[in-house]
Protein backbone atom coordinates (compact mmCIF):
# COMPACT_ATOMS: atom_id res chain seq x y z
CA UNK A 1 0.00 0.00 0.00
CA UNK A 2 1.39 3.67 -0.46
CA UNK A 3 -0.53 6.52 0.80
CA UNK A 4 -0.65 9.74 -1.20
CA UNK A 5 -1.81 13.54 0.06
CA UNK A 6 -1.68 15.19 -3.41
CA UNK A 7 1.25 14.46 -4.82
CA UNK A 8 2.92 13.49 -1.98
CA UNK A 9 3.68 10.31 -0.63
CA UNK A 10 3.57 10.04 2.66
CA UNK A 11 4.22 6.65 2.70
CA UNK A 12 5.51 3.71 0.70
CA UNK A 13 5.70 -0.07 0.40
CA UNK A 14 3.72 -0.60 3.75
CA UNK A 15 2.92 -4.47 3.61
CA UNK A 16 1.81 -6.15 6.87
CA UNK A 17 -0.17 -8.87 8.53
CA UNK A 18 -2.07 -7.78 11.35
CA UNK A 19 -2.93 -10.56 13.40
CA UNK A 20 -5.85 -11.50 15.15
CA UNK A 21 -6.96 -11.09 18.58
CA UNK A 22 -3.12 -9.24 19.55
CA UNK A 23 -2.34 -6.26 20.04
CA UNK A 24 -0.12 -4.36 17.31
CA UNK A 25 1.67 -1.51 17.92
CA UNK A 26 2.98 1.32 15.53
CA UNK A 27 6.25 3.20 16.18
CA UNK A 28 8.62 5.28 14.79
CA UNK A 29 9.55 9.13 14.56
CA UNK A 30 7.05 12.00 13.79
CA UNK A 31 6.34 12.63 10.25
CA UNK A 32 7.03 8.87 9.79
CA UNK A 33 3.54 8.20 8.69
CA UNK A 34 2.14 6.18 11.77
CA UNK A 35 -1.10 7.82 11.99
CA UNK A 36 -2.34 8.02 8.33
CA UNK A 37 -1.32 4.27 8.17
CA UNK A 38 -3.57 3.67 10.67
CA UNK A 39 -6.56 5.72 9.57
CA UNK A 40 -6.06 3.85 6.28
CA UNK A 41 -7.40 0.80 8.38
CA UNK A 42 -10.87 2.28 8.32
CA UNK A 43 -10.92 4.98 5.50
CA UNK A 44 -10.59 7.20 8.09
CA UNK A 45 -8.20 9.16 5.54
CA UNK A 46 -11.68 9.33 3.16
CA UNK A 47 -12.56 12.17 5.24
CA UNK A 48 -9.47 14.10 3.84
CA UNK A 49 -9.98 15.22 0.39
CA UNK A 50 -5.99 15.33 -1.21
CA UNK A 51 -5.79 11.91 0.56
CA UNK A 52 -5.65 8.63 -1.70
CA UNK A 53 -4.37 5.19 -1.25
CA UNK A 54 -2.58 2.34 -3.82
CA UNK A 55 -3.19 -0.83 -2.80
CA UNK A 56 -5.33 -2.31 -0.64
CA UNK A 57 -6.13 -3.08 2.70
CA UNK A 58 -7.75 -6.72 3.14
CA UNK A 59 -10.48 -7.74 6.22
CA UNK A 60 -11.66 -10.91 6.34
CA UNK A 61 -10.00 -11.11 2.45
CA UNK A 62 -11.81 -8.35 1.12
CA UNK A 63 -10.33 -5.04 0.20
CA UNK A 64 -12.13 -2.47 2.25
CA UNK A 65 -11.75 0.29 -0.70
CA UNK A 66 -13.57 -1.76 -2.76
CA UNK A 67 -16.63 0.29 -4.66
CA UNK A 68 -18.75 -1.81 -3.25
CA UNK A 69 -17.98 -1.27 0.05
CA UNK A 70 -19.86 0.80 2.84
CA UNK A 71 -17.40 2.96 4.07
CA UNK A 72 -19.85 3.30 7.64
CA UNK A 73 -19.81 -0.19 7.47
CA UNK A 74 -15.95 -0.75 7.71
CA UNK A 75 -15.93 1.99 10.41
CA UNK A 76 -18.75 0.14 12.41
CA UNK A 77 -16.73 -3.04 12.23
CA UNK A 78 -13.11 -1.69 12.69
CA UNK A 79 -13.80 1.46 15.64
CA UNK A 80 -11.58 4.12 16.29
CA UNK A 81 -9.63 5.82 19.73
CA UNK A 82 -8.44 8.87 19.62
CA UNK A 83 -5.39 10.80 21.14
CA UNK A 84 -7.67 12.99 22.53
CA UNK A 85 -10.89 11.78 24.67
CA UNK A 86 -13.64 13.29 22.69
CA UNK A 87 -17.14 12.29 24.31
CA UNK A 88 -20.05 14.01 22.79
CA UNK A 89 -21.62 16.54 24.87
CA UNK A 90 -24.26 14.50 26.11
CA UNK A 91 -24.89 12.06 29.16
CA UNK A 92 -22.86 8.83 29.62
CA UNK A 93 -25.73 6.66 28.71
CA UNK A 94 -26.35 8.90 25.35
CA UNK A 95 -22.60 8.29 24.98
CA UNK A 96 -22.52 4.74 24.43
CA UNK A 97 -26.08 4.60 23.24
CA UNK A 98 -25.86 6.46 20.45
CA UNK A 99 -23.57 4.46 18.26
CA UNK A 100 -25.79 1.56 18.72
CA UNK A 101 -29.12 3.27 18.67
CA UNK A 102 -28.19 4.71 14.67
CA UNK A 103 -27.11 1.52 13.99
CA UNK A 104 -30.95 -0.02 14.50
CA UNK A 105 -30.33 -1.49 17.65
CA UNK A 106 -33.48 -3.15 18.95
CA UNK A 107 -32.18 -4.96 22.22
CA UNK A 108 -32.23 -4.10 25.72
CA UNK A 109 -30.18 -1.01 25.59
CA UNK A 110 -29.55 -0.16 29.54
CA UNK A 111 -27.93 -4.14 29.13
CA UNK A 112 -25.98 -3.28 26.42
CA UNK A 113 -24.56 0.14 28.14
CA UNK A 114 -23.52 -1.50 31.05
CA UNK A 115 -21.91 -4.02 28.96
CA UNK A 116 -19.42 -2.04 27.47
CA UNK A 117 -19.57 0.55 30.34
CA UNK A 118 -18.02 -3.24 32.23
CA UNK A 119 -15.88 -3.85 29.11
CA UNK A 120 -14.20 -1.00 29.18
CA UNK A 121 -13.69 -0.83 32.89
CA UNK A 122 -15.81 2.55 33.86
CA UNK A 123 -19.24 0.22 35.39
CA UNK A 124 -18.27 1.01 39.11
CA UNK A 125 -17.13 4.09 38.80
CA UNK A 126 -20.18 5.87 36.32
CA UNK A 127 -22.78 3.63 37.21
CA UNK A 128 -24.98 6.01 39.99
CA UNK A 129 -24.63 8.77 37.69
CA UNK A 130 -25.19 7.75 33.73
CA UNK A 131 -27.27 9.94 33.27
CA UNK A 132 -25.00 13.17 33.98
CA UNK A 133 -22.99 14.64 31.44
CA UNK A 134 -19.83 13.00 30.07
CA UNK A 135 -17.81 15.94 30.30
CA UNK A 136 -17.73 16.04 33.56
CA UNK A 137 -15.46 13.25 34.02
CA UNK A 138 -11.69 13.00 34.34
CA UNK A 139 -9.52 12.47 31.05
CA UNK A 140 -8.68 9.22 32.40
CA UNK A 141 -12.60 8.31 32.92
CA UNK A 142 -13.39 10.14 29.46
CA UNK A 143 -10.81 7.97 27.13
CA UNK A 144 -12.61 4.67 29.13
CA UNK A 145 -16.09 6.25 27.67
CA UNK A 146 -14.93 6.53 24.38
CA UNK A 147 -13.79 3.14 24.66
CA UNK A 148 -16.34 2.16 25.98
CA UNK A 149 -18.58 3.89 22.76
CA UNK A 150 -16.30 2.26 20.44
CA UNK A 151 -17.13 -1.23 21.73
CA UNK A 152 -20.67 -0.83 22.14
CA UNK A 153 -21.51 -0.77 18.23
CA UNK A 154 -19.33 -4.27 18.60
CA UNK A 155 -16.58 -3.99 16.02
CA UNK A 156 -14.07 -6.53 15.19
CA UNK A 157 -10.91 -4.53 15.76
CA UNK A 158 -10.54 -1.61 17.35
CA UNK A 159 -7.79 1.41 16.08
CA UNK A 160 -6.54 3.68 18.72
CA UNK A 161 -4.43 6.91 17.76
CA UNK A 162 -2.33 7.92 20.79
CA UNK A 163 -4.69 6.74 23.26
CA UNK A 164 -3.10 7.49 26.70
CA UNK A 165 -0.86 10.51 25.49
CA UNK A 166 -3.33 12.75 26.93
CA UNK A 167 -3.22 10.93 30.45
CA UNK A 168 -1.48 11.28 33.22
CA UNK A 169 0.07 8.19 34.77
CA UNK A 170 -2.34 6.34 36.33
CA UNK A 171 -5.10 6.53 33.74
CA UNK A 172 -2.30 5.64 31.47
CA UNK A 173 -1.46 2.58 33.34
CA UNK A 174 -5.26 1.61 33.54
CA UNK A 175 -5.95 2.20 29.53
CA UNK A 176 -3.28 -0.40 28.66
CA UNK A 177 -4.49 -2.90 31.37
CA UNK A 178 -7.71 -2.25 29.11
CA UNK A 179 -6.30 -2.84 26.28
CA UNK A 180 -4.75 -5.80 27.12
CA UNK A 181 -8.19 -7.72 28.76
CA UNK A 182 -9.97 -6.30 25.11
CA UNK A 183 -7.28 -7.98 22.70
CA UNK A 184 -8.73 -11.34 24.06
CA UNK A 185 -11.80 -10.41 22.36
CA UNK A 186 -10.86 -7.65 19.45
CA UNK A 187 -7.80 -6.98 17.37
CA UNK A 188 -6.22 -3.47 18.78
CA UNK A 189 -3.97 -1.64 16.62
CA UNK A 190 -2.44 1.26 18.38
CA UNK A 191 -0.05 4.03 17.16
CA UNK A 192 2.28 5.73 20.39
CA UNK A 193 4.80 7.52 20.84
CA UNK A 194 5.55 6.05 24.03
CA UNK A 195 8.13 3.33 23.49
CA UNK A 196 8.14 1.59 26.70
CA UNK A 197 4.39 1.46 26.36
CA UNK A 198 4.58 -0.48 23.12
CA UNK A 199 7.11 -2.38 24.81
CA UNK A 200 4.94 -3.05 27.53
CA UNK A 201 1.48 -4.02 26.19
CA UNK A 202 1.85 -4.90 22.47
CA UNK A 203 2.69 -8.41 20.81
CA UNK A 204 3.64 -7.20 17.47
CA UNK A 205 5.31 -4.16 16.69
CA UNK A 206 5.59 -2.16 13.46
CA UNK A 207 8.53 0.00 13.33
CA UNK A 208 8.04 2.93 10.65
CA UNK A 209 10.30 5.44 9.71
CA UNK A 210 10.43 8.06 7.17
CA UNK A 211 13.15 8.66 4.43
CA UNK A 212 15.46 11.36 2.64
CA UNK A 213 11.89 12.09 0.24
CA UNK A 214 9.65 12.85 3.51
CA UNK A 215 8.32 9.23 2.69
CA UNK A 216 7.24 7.56 5.46
CA UNK A 217 7.71 3.14 4.93
CA UNK A 218 7.73 0.27 7.37
CA UNK A 219 11.39 -0.90 8.21
CA UNK A 220 10.24 -3.72 10.10
CA UNK A 221 7.57 -5.49 11.36
CA UNK A 222 8.12 -8.79 14.53
CA UNK A 223 7.12 -9.95 17.58
CA UNK A 224 7.87 -7.01 20.02
CA UNK A 225 9.99 -9.21 22.39
CA UNK A 226 12.18 -9.50 19.19
CA UNK A 227 11.89 -5.35 18.20
CA UNK A 228 13.19 -4.75 21.98
CA UNK A 229 15.62 -6.93 22.71
CA UNK A 230 16.99 -7.85 19.71
CA UNK A 231 16.00 -6.17 16.43
CA UNK A 232 16.63 -7.31 13.26
CA UNK A 233 17.26 -3.70 11.16
CA UNK A 234 19.73 -1.53 12.32
CA UNK A 235 17.68 1.55 11.58
CA UNK A 236 15.29 0.07 14.67
CA UNK A 237 18.05 -0.70 16.81
CA UNK A 238 19.28 3.04 16.42
CA UNK A 239 15.74 4.41 17.17
CA UNK A 240 15.06 2.65 19.69
CA UNK A 241 18.19 2.83 21.50
CA UNK A 242 18.02 6.59 20.97
CA UNK A 243 20.32 6.90 18.11
CA UNK A 244 19.61 8.96 14.73
CA UNK A 245 21.30 9.12 11.40
CA UNK B 1 27.21 5.53 13.38
CA UNK B 2 24.26 7.96 13.93
CA UNK B 3 24.92 10.22 16.57
CA UNK B 4 23.39 9.33 20.30
CA UNK B 5 20.63 11.44 21.36
CA UNK B 6 20.84 9.92 24.81
CA UNK B 7 24.53 11.56 25.78
CA UNK B 8 24.43 11.02 29.25
CA UNK B 9 23.49 7.62 29.24
CA UNK B 10 25.85 6.72 26.60
CA UNK B 11 28.72 7.21 29.72
CA UNK B 12 26.76 5.92 31.99
CA UNK B 13 26.51 2.52 29.60
CA UNK B 14 30.98 3.52 28.85
CA UNK B 15 31.58 3.46 32.76
CA UNK B 16 29.72 0.23 33.13
CA UNK B 17 32.28 -1.11 30.49
CA UNK B 18 35.10 0.49 31.61
CA UNK B 19 34.49 -0.85 35.53
CA UNK B 20 33.45 -4.10 34.77
CA UNK B 21 36.76 -3.83 32.78
CA UNK B 22 38.53 -2.80 35.97
CA UNK B 23 36.72 -5.83 38.20
CA UNK B 24 38.70 -8.25 35.42
CA UNK B 25 42.13 -6.84 36.03
CA UNK B 26 41.79 -6.92 39.52
CA UNK B 27 40.43 -10.56 39.45
CA UNK B 28 43.41 -11.52 37.12
CA UNK B 29 45.82 -9.87 39.55
CA UNK B 30 44.67 -11.61 42.69
CA UNK B 31 44.91 -14.94 40.73
CA UNK B 32 48.59 -14.73 39.51
CA UNK B 33 49.55 -13.51 42.80
CA UNK B 34 47.68 -16.62 44.44
CA UNK B 35 49.59 -19.08 42.55
CA UNK B 36 53.12 -17.22 42.86
CA UNK B 37 52.59 -17.19 46.43
CA UNK B 38 51.58 -20.89 46.19
CA UNK B 39 55.05 -21.34 44.80
CA UNK B 40 56.63 -19.32 47.30
CA UNK B 41 54.28 -20.66 50.23
CA UNK B 42 53.96 -16.97 51.09
CA UNK B 43 51.91 -16.75 53.85
CA UNK B 44 51.82 -13.20 53.71
CA UNK B 45 50.19 -12.84 50.40
CA UNK B 46 47.62 -15.52 50.94
CA UNK B 47 46.30 -13.23 53.61
CA UNK B 48 46.54 -10.29 51.88
CA UNK B 49 44.31 -12.40 48.79
CA UNK B 50 41.96 -13.69 51.43
CA UNK B 51 41.12 -9.89 52.89
CA UNK B 52 41.47 -8.47 49.18
CA UNK B 53 38.97 -10.55 48.07
CA UNK B 54 36.46 -8.15 49.93
CA UNK B 55 37.65 -5.54 47.03
CA UNK B 56 36.66 -7.42 44.69
CA UNK B 57 33.50 -8.08 45.77
CA UNK B 58 32.37 -4.54 47.02
CA UNK B 59 33.50 -3.44 42.92
CA UNK B 60 31.19 -6.33 41.89
CA UNK B 61 28.03 -4.86 44.00
CA UNK B 62 28.49 -1.67 43.09
CA UNK B 63 28.40 -2.65 38.86
CA UNK B 64 25.42 -4.42 39.79
CA UNK B 65 23.57 -1.66 41.50
CA UNK B 66 24.80 0.53 38.73
CA UNK B 67 23.42 -2.25 36.17
CA UNK B 68 19.64 -1.70 38.27
CA UNK B 69 20.15 2.00 38.07
CA UNK B 70 20.39 2.08 34.69
CA UNK B 71 17.43 -0.18 33.87
CA UNK B 72 14.81 1.33 36.00
CA UNK B 73 15.59 5.01 35.04
CA UNK B 74 16.72 4.69 31.51
CA UNK B 75 14.70 1.75 30.31
CA UNK B 76 17.43 0.50 27.80
CA UNK B 77 16.15 -1.51 24.52
CA UNK B 78 17.57 -3.51 22.51
CA UNK B 79 22.00 -3.72 22.39
CA UNK B 80 21.89 -1.67 25.41
CA UNK B 81 19.47 -3.85 26.98
CA UNK B 82 21.64 -6.59 26.06
CA UNK B 83 24.82 -4.93 27.27
CA UNK B 84 23.87 -4.45 30.88
CA UNK B 85 22.18 -7.66 30.96
CA UNK B 86 25.55 -9.13 30.15
CA UNK B 87 27.37 -6.96 32.30
CA UNK B 88 25.74 -8.43 35.29
CA UNK B 89 26.23 -12.01 34.64
CA UNK B 90 29.64 -11.02 33.49
CA UNK B 91 30.68 -9.41 36.75
CA UNK B 92 29.27 -12.44 38.79
CA UNK B 93 31.30 -14.75 37.02
CA UNK B 94 34.66 -12.36 37.40
CA UNK B 95 33.41 -12.23 41.22
CA UNK B 96 33.28 -15.76 41.76
CA UNK B 97 36.87 -15.97 39.37
CA UNK B 98 37.70 -13.68 42.37
CA UNK B 99 36.93 -16.15 44.27
CA UNK B 100 38.74 -18.96 43.08
CA UNK B 101 42.10 -16.80 43.94
CA UNK B 102 41.14 -16.77 47.50
CA UNK B 103 40.65 -19.98 48.07
CA UNK B 104 43.84 -20.86 46.39
CA UNK B 105 45.09 -18.27 49.79
CA UNK B 106 43.12 -20.01 51.78
CA UNK B 107 45.24 -23.78 50.70
CA UNK B 108 48.32 -21.92 51.39
CA UNK B 109 47.89 -21.12 54.59
CA UNK B 110 46.20 -24.50 55.05
CA UNK B 111 49.65 -26.41 53.17
CA UNK B 112 52.09 -23.88 55.36
CA UNK B 113 55.01 -23.08 55.00
CA UNK B 114 56.75 -26.49 54.67
CA UNK B 115 58.06 -27.09 51.15
CA UNK B 116 55.71 -28.29 48.35
CA UNK B 117 55.33 -32.49 47.67
CA UNK B 118 57.14 -31.42 44.32
CA UNK B 119 57.98 -28.57 42.10
CA UNK B 120 54.82 -26.90 40.75
CA UNK B 121 54.93 -26.44 36.65
CA UNK B 122 51.75 -27.43 35.62
CA UNK B 123 49.53 -25.65 38.25
CA UNK B 124 51.51 -22.12 36.57
CA UNK B 125 50.53 -23.04 33.74
CA UNK B 126 47.55 -23.46 34.49
CA UNK B 127 46.71 -19.99 35.74
CA UNK B 128 49.08 -18.55 32.94
CA UNK B 129 46.57 -20.13 30.21
CA UNK B 130 43.49 -18.86 32.37
CA UNK B 131 45.02 -15.31 32.39
CA UNK B 132 45.62 -15.15 29.43
CA UNK B 133 41.94 -16.22 28.33
CA UNK B 134 40.43 -13.66 30.91
CA UNK B 135 42.46 -10.90 29.77
CA UNK B 136 41.73 -11.76 25.55
CA UNK B 137 38.30 -12.53 26.48
CA UNK B 138 38.19 -8.76 28.38
CA UNK B 139 39.91 -6.96 25.10
CA UNK B 140 36.54 -8.78 23.36
CA UNK B 141 34.39 -7.66 25.61
CA UNK B 142 35.76 -3.91 25.24
CA UNK B 143 35.63 -4.45 21.66
CA UNK B 144 32.31 -6.54 21.04
CA UNK B 145 34.77 -8.85 19.27
CA UNK B 146 32.46 -11.94 18.56
CA UNK B 147 35.05 -13.74 16.38
CA UNK B 148 37.27 -13.56 19.61
CA UNK B 149 35.23 -14.78 21.93
CA UNK B 150 34.40 -17.64 19.61
CA UNK B 151 37.88 -18.85 19.65
CA UNK B 152 38.93 -18.38 23.06
CA UNK B 153 37.05 -21.13 24.70
CA UNK B 154 39.22 -23.51 22.35
CA UNK B 155 41.63 -22.89 25.14
CA UNK B 156 40.02 -24.11 27.52
CA UNK B 157 40.93 -27.95 26.54
CA UNK B 158 44.47 -26.86 27.25
CA UNK B 159 43.36 -26.23 30.78
CA UNK B 160 41.60 -29.32 31.29
CA UNK B 161 44.02 -31.07 29.62
CA UNK B 162 46.69 -29.97 32.52
CA UNK B 163 44.19 -30.13 35.10
CA UNK B 164 43.99 -34.01 34.43
CA UNK B 165 47.45 -34.20 34.38
CA UNK B 166 47.71 -32.45 37.78
CA UNK B 167 45.16 -35.21 38.96
CA UNK B 168 46.62 -38.43 37.56
CA UNK B 169 50.38 -37.01 39.16
CA UNK B 170 48.77 -35.94 42.72
CA UNK B 171 46.74 -39.63 42.43
CA UNK B 172 50.03 -41.58 41.66
CA UNK B 173 51.54 -39.73 45.20
CA UNK B 174 48.71 -40.79 47.30
CA UNK B 175 49.33 -44.25 45.83
CA UNK B 176 52.86 -44.21 46.42
CA UNK B 177 52.65 -42.91 49.86
CA UNK B 178 49.02 -42.56 51.42
CA UNK B 179 50.04 -40.48 54.36
CA UNK B 180 49.71 -37.70 51.91
CA UNK B 181 46.51 -37.87 50.92
CA UNK B 182 45.92 -34.12 52.35
CA UNK B 183 48.75 -32.80 50.90
CA UNK B 184 48.58 -33.59 47.83
CA UNK B 185 44.79 -32.87 48.03
CA UNK B 186 45.38 -29.26 48.84
CA UNK B 187 47.37 -29.20 45.86
CA UNK B 188 44.42 -30.46 43.32
CA UNK B 189 42.10 -27.95 44.91
CA UNK B 190 44.33 -25.15 43.81
CA UNK B 191 44.48 -26.97 40.09
CA UNK B 192 40.55 -27.31 40.63
CA UNK B 193 40.49 -24.01 41.28
CA UNK B 194 42.24 -22.84 37.91
CA UNK B 195 40.03 -25.03 36.22
CA UNK B 196 37.30 -23.28 37.11
CA UNK B 197 38.16 -20.43 36.29
CA UNK B 198 38.69 -21.23 32.94
CA UNK B 199 35.54 -22.12 32.41
CA UNK B 200 33.84 -19.50 33.54
CA UNK B 201 36.19 -17.28 30.95
CA UNK B 202 34.41 -19.22 28.23
CA UNK B 203 31.10 -18.27 30.35
CA UNK B 204 32.06 -14.77 29.80
CA UNK B 205 32.56 -15.03 26.12
CA UNK B 206 29.03 -16.69 25.54
CA UNK B 207 28.07 -13.35 27.32
CA UNK B 208 29.77 -11.25 24.70
CA UNK B 209 28.55 -13.15 21.67
CA UNK B 210 24.83 -12.80 23.26
CA UNK B 211 25.73 -8.56 23.92
CA UNK B 212 26.41 -8.05 20.16
CA UNK B 213 24.42 -10.92 18.33
CA UNK B 214 21.18 -11.35 21.03
CA UNK B 215 22.44 -15.13 20.07
CA UNK B 216 22.27 -17.36 23.39
CA UNK B 217 24.77 -20.03 22.73
CA UNK B 218 26.70 -22.17 24.95
CA UNK B 219 30.30 -24.03 24.27
CA UNK B 220 30.23 -27.57 24.72
CA UNK B 221 33.93 -28.11 25.60
CA UNK B 222 34.14 -31.92 25.78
Amino acid sequence: MHIYYGDFCAVRDVDMKVPTNKITAIIGPSGCGKSTVLRCFNRMNDLISSARIEGRVLFQGQNIYDADVDPVEVRRRIGMVFQKPNPFPKTIYENVAWGTRINGFRGDMDEMVERALRSAALWEEVKDKLQQSALGLSGGQQQRLCIARAIAVEPEIILMDEPASALDPIATLRIEDLMKELSEKYTIIVVTHNMQQAARISDFTAFFSVDDRRNGNLIEFDDTEKIFTNPGQKRTEDYITGRFG
Amino acid sequence: MGQLLRTSFARELETLQTDTLMLGSMVIQALKESVEALRQRDMETARRLIKEDEVINRKRFEIEADCLRLIATQQPMAGNLRLIAAVLEISTELERIGDYAKGIGRIILLIGPEALLKPLVDIPRMCEIATNMLQQALDAFLNQDVEAARTIPLQDDEVDALYNQVHRDLIALILEDPSLIDRTNYLLWAAHNLERAADRVTNICERIIFTVTGEFIEFDMN
